[in-house]
């Protein structure tokens, strides 16, 4: 089947290839800066991504919670721990550890392949229904059906937040 | 020929981006003018007033008090040497400006600026003002890039402090903004315009529900001015680029043009954080009084409205850095974290309630709930902070000193606390 080439795919061509190209970047830089700023990019053009499928709180959720807070303090992290440029994070070639991160690789990628594949190859509607993952509805869901896994959620970010201060303060 | 509505809905969003992002490029020059004109008179000094300034062959002369002054700073940022340290991330250190600049312009984009749908906001999509937290947390990102990028300990502590700064204070801006959420029951920037124009505290029908006269609203807007002072690193929060400290901070490597992004960069974020300010707590372009609603729907009204707000919110920033000194970097931190955001969490909590309540049993006991809760919620606060009073020093008064075995403290400011404390 030939694709045709409406400006939705092109929009998503570019979006999933600065997205791709930037996660390969992740790993491909020495620089643990210039890694983390790919790994930024990545985020931010999976943003975009969540967009184009008008899905627009996961997108907002994911610019804020990894763009804007993690990405920060991973930077905030490697700039305190000042890590310089080129000299880090150079390891000796080894095969036996090249080998198995490829069969891992490999079969992660398979996993996942098998999973993933066969629902794209039926998809024909390409956006959410109207009103799908609204702010509303993501809302009434949370606090309806899945309100134990919730409060569960939140009470174990409570006990990180607690764990955090307890192990950071010096005297309490 | 102007009929919007008709055109191609790339053209029209294409439209409303230019109706936006164009007027604040050329304002930017205006509100600096406006601020070093208003930042001289509050400091008793002239300021900027001879550029423009005509002088005919009659000996007449034509003023222009100083306008074009940020024109001819634009010429001389222009032309001046551009300084590129050699020791350097090149590619970083080119990249930070424009990915400072980039939040500035974008945030705009859920912010409506008049009445009309069709002209704007840029996007109506239901979650705007998420929008707009999204993009100021990326404002970060420059200020840490430049810092990193220079090479330079004081540009890398400028960095440093933006970073923890800019984190510690978008809780507490959040918080504050999720009760107005509450109370208007929508995340889109036009659904708040929408509740304002309701009646007074739901009582004085000829005058608009503005947020910021209602009791939470006031207490949001408090904190959300003060948190947007800390996002766009304004004086008295200036401490990334705090020069009696750090030179210039993160930008003290950048010269000429790269160095007037940062600073254009800057007075964006701030215009359009005022025309959030003025959209969420000030009724956007709504005209407050019942008779000149007439007038507020047309889009050059509402444009006035919101602009006239905008100016207002903006003038009182500048009004703000005229009058306080520069914070200490403890005291920002316990600022944020120890006072704005219990305020603004408890401020949530009271909304609710009151939500709740209102809906459940009636408006009267709504407002008993709600003044209740305000006192409960205070007495709280009082007692907890009576009880650690001993073990935590108040670090927004002045510096102590601690003694090495740690048991006493001497207030330096004020010895006669010591007695009074032991």
């Amino acid at each position: 089947m030939p694709v045709q080439a409406t400006p939705d795919l092109m929009i998503f061509g570019v979006l999933a290839g600065l997205a791709a190209m930037t996660a390969v970047g992740v790993v491909a830089f020495r620089n643990a800066v210039r890694s983390a700023l790919c790994l930024v990019l990545n985020f931010f053009s999976l943003a975009f991504l969540y967009f184009t499928l008008q899905a627009e709180l996961l997108g907002m959720t994911q610019i804020i919670v990894y763009t804007g807070a993690i990405m920060v303090l991973f930077l905030f992290v490697i700039m305190l721990l000042n890590l310089g440029s080129l000299q880090v994070l150079d390891e000796r070639p080894d095969l036996i550890k090249k080998g198995l991160g490829f069969l891992f690789g490999g079969a992660l990628f398979g996993l996942t392949a098998t999973q993933v594949v066969q629902p794209f190859l039926q998809t024909s509607q390409q956006f959410a229904p109207e009103g799908f993952g609204s702010p509303q509805a993501v809302g009434r869901t949370l606090f309806t059906s899945y309100v134990w896994p919730f409060e569960i959620a939140s009470i174990l970010l409570l006990i990180g937040i607690v764990g955090s201060i307890l192990l950071a303060k010096r005297r309490i | 020929m102007f009929d919007v509505a008709s055109w191609h809905p790339a053209l029209q969003a294409l439209l409303r981006v230019l109706l936006f992002v164009l007027p604040l490029l050329l304002v930017v020059p205006g509100l600096i003018w406006w601020e070093r004109r208003l930042l001289s008179w509050m400091q008793d000094r002239i300021g900027p007033n001879r550029v423009a300034t005509i002088t005919l062959k009659s000996g007449r002369k034509i003023k222009l008090f100083g306008l074009l002054q940020p024109i001819a700073d634009g010429v001389k940022l222009f032309f001046k040497e551009d300084i590129t340290p050699s020791a350097i991330d090149r590619l970083i250190y080119f990249v930070a400006p424009a990915v400072a600049l980039f939040p500035a312009f974008a945030l705009g984009g859920t912010l409506p600026w008049s009445g009309n749908t069709l002209l704007t906001p840029i996007a109506d999509v239901n979650v705007g003002i998420l929008y707009v937290m999204a993009i100021s947390s990326l404002g970060v990102y420059g200020i840490v890039l430049a810092g990193y990028a220079s090479n330079n300990k004081y540009s890398l502590m400028g960095g440093l402090r933006a970073t923890a700064q800019l984190i510690s204070y978008e809780l507490a801006m959040g918080m504050s903004i999720a009760a107005i959420v509450l109370a208007s029951g929508s995340l889109k920037m036009t659904q708040m315009v929408a509740t304002q124009q309701g009646d007074l505290l739901g009582v004085v029908p000829f005058l608009n529900n503005w947020f910021i006269f209602t009791p939470f609203g006031f207490v949001a807007a408090v904190v959300f001015a003060i948190c947007v002072i800390a996002e766009t690193n304004r004086a008295p929060f200036d401490l990334p680029e705090a020069e009696n400290e750090l030179i210039a901070g993160y930008h003290t490597e950048y010269s000429s043009m790269k160095f007037a992004v940062f600073f254009m960069g800057e007075y964006a974020a701030m215009l359009v954080f005022a025309g959030v300010f003025s959209t969420v707590f000030l009724g956007g372009y709504d005209m407050f009084i019942d008779p000149l609603e007439g007038f507020a729907g047309t889009t050059l009204g509402g444009l006035a409205a919101f602009m006239f707000k905008t100016v207002a919110s903006f003038t009182c920033f500048i009004w703000l850095r005229a009058s306080l000194p520069r914070l200490r970097y403890d005291q920002l931190m316990s600022l944020g974290w120890r006072t704005l955001l219990p305020v603004a969490v408890a401020n949530f909590i009271v909304v609710a309630l009151w939500i709740l309540i209102t809906s459940k049993y009636g408006v009267w006991q709504g407002w008993i709930a709600y003044i209740g809760a305000f006192g409960l919620l205070f007495a709280v606060y009082s007692a907890v902070r009576g009880l650690s009073k001993n073990r935590v020093d108040n670090a927004l008064a002045p510096r102590s000193i601690s003694l090495v075995d740690g048991t006493r403290s001497v207030n330096v400011a004020d010895p006669q606390a010591e007695g009074v404390g032991s």
